[in-house]
């Protein structure tokens, strides 16, 4: 078994509004800061999931990702690993 | 009549439900804890407000995991009436027994309110005792109620005749103004408004008792 770290990012689709980037923006030019045209807030989630490989690895996780971790009526999500660690199995 | 109202960690509308449902109508109702499976001998289930397991990650979204709820899907496949109330309608629409998504309110505010609503379809068990554009009142109460879904479903839903309320104003945001939603059979309402709290005369509105009081009958 492998230990495997990921990073799941959710993020509304683009065709829901987001109120909270939207109030975000504005607060970019009370900053002073001109042309943000677009600030949409996501959520990441980080995780370490056991595995035989990347690959049962990266099922499990569009698994959770799809069911548990983001919604697709409203939201999408991307996945990302970072670096893999042999782990003791019993 | 059996009425079995859903308790899960943080629910906080369970007890306003029975007064409803026991204290204004009489109805037998129990609590159902949310690690129960047995559904048998319930007639109707409730599903009322709060923040179900804290509303972490998404409203409903970890309550729709609870075991109660697994029992859920084959009590409404053999014709069991369920009312989704606010957090309850979130999780509904969580498990995929209605359609679309609750999210964020327009103006990011919790909203505390009274809502002018219009009966939209009386096709569902919930809403036979009004007639069709009857307007009423109900308090609303929520951050997340801006009710979300494609243009498909949107179609869908009005095809089917189950959108069952709609704002008169809208307050959050929601497409077409929709304040509830009912499954295509007509045993399943989930809503953002709190009939619950307008069955009393004490406090001085009964809109909302004409949709408990179906159980009645």
């Amino acid at each position: 078994m492998s230990l495997f770290k990921a990073r799941v990012f959710v993020h509304l689709r683009p065709s829901v509004l987001d109120p909270a980037g939207e109030a975000t923006r504005s607060a970019t030019k009370r900053l002073g800061i001109d042309g943000v045209t677009q600030l949409r807030i996501g959520k990441s989630i980080e995780l370490e999931i056991e595995a035989a490989n990347k690959e049962d690895a990266r099922s499990k996780i569009e698994l959770m990702s799809d069911r548990l971790l983001a919604n697709p009526v409203i939201e999408d999500w991307t996945l990302e690993f970072k670096d893999e660690q042999k782990v003791a199995t019993n | 009549m059996n009425i079995g109202i859903i308790v899960f960690p943080g629910s906080n509308c369970d007890r306003d439900v029975r007064w409803a449902t026991e204290g204004c109508l009489g109805i037998s109702t129990s609590f159902l804890w949310h690690e129960t499976t047995d559904l048998n001998g319930y007639d109707a289930i409730v599903i009322p407000g709060g923040f179900s397991y804290g509303d972490y990650l998404r409203c409903g979204a970890i309550a729709r995991f609870s075991p109660v709820l697994n029992s859920l899907i084959p009590f409404v496949d053999k014709g069991g009436k369920v009312l989704g109330i606010c957090n309850g309608f979130q999780i509904l629409t969580e498990l995929g027994l209605l359609q679309g998504a609750l999210t964020r309110n327009k103006n990011l505010h919790f909203i505390c309110d009274r809502a002018n609503l219009s009966v939209e379809s009386t096709k569902s068990t919930w809403m036979k005792n009004y007639k069709k554009h009857d307007s009423i009142s109900l308090p609303i109460a929520h951050g997340e109620g801006r009710y979300q879904c494609s243009s498909d479903v949107l179609k869908k839903l009005q095809d089917d005749d189950s959108v069952a309320l709609r704002y008169a104003k809208n307050p959050n945001g929601s497409i077409y103004d929709i304040a509830g939603i009912t499954n295509k059979k007509g045993n399943v309402l989930g809503m953002m408004p709190h009939p619950e709290r307008a069955c009393d005369e004490a406090l001085g509105n009964i809109d909302g008792k004409s949709i408990l009081s179906t159980l009645l009958s």
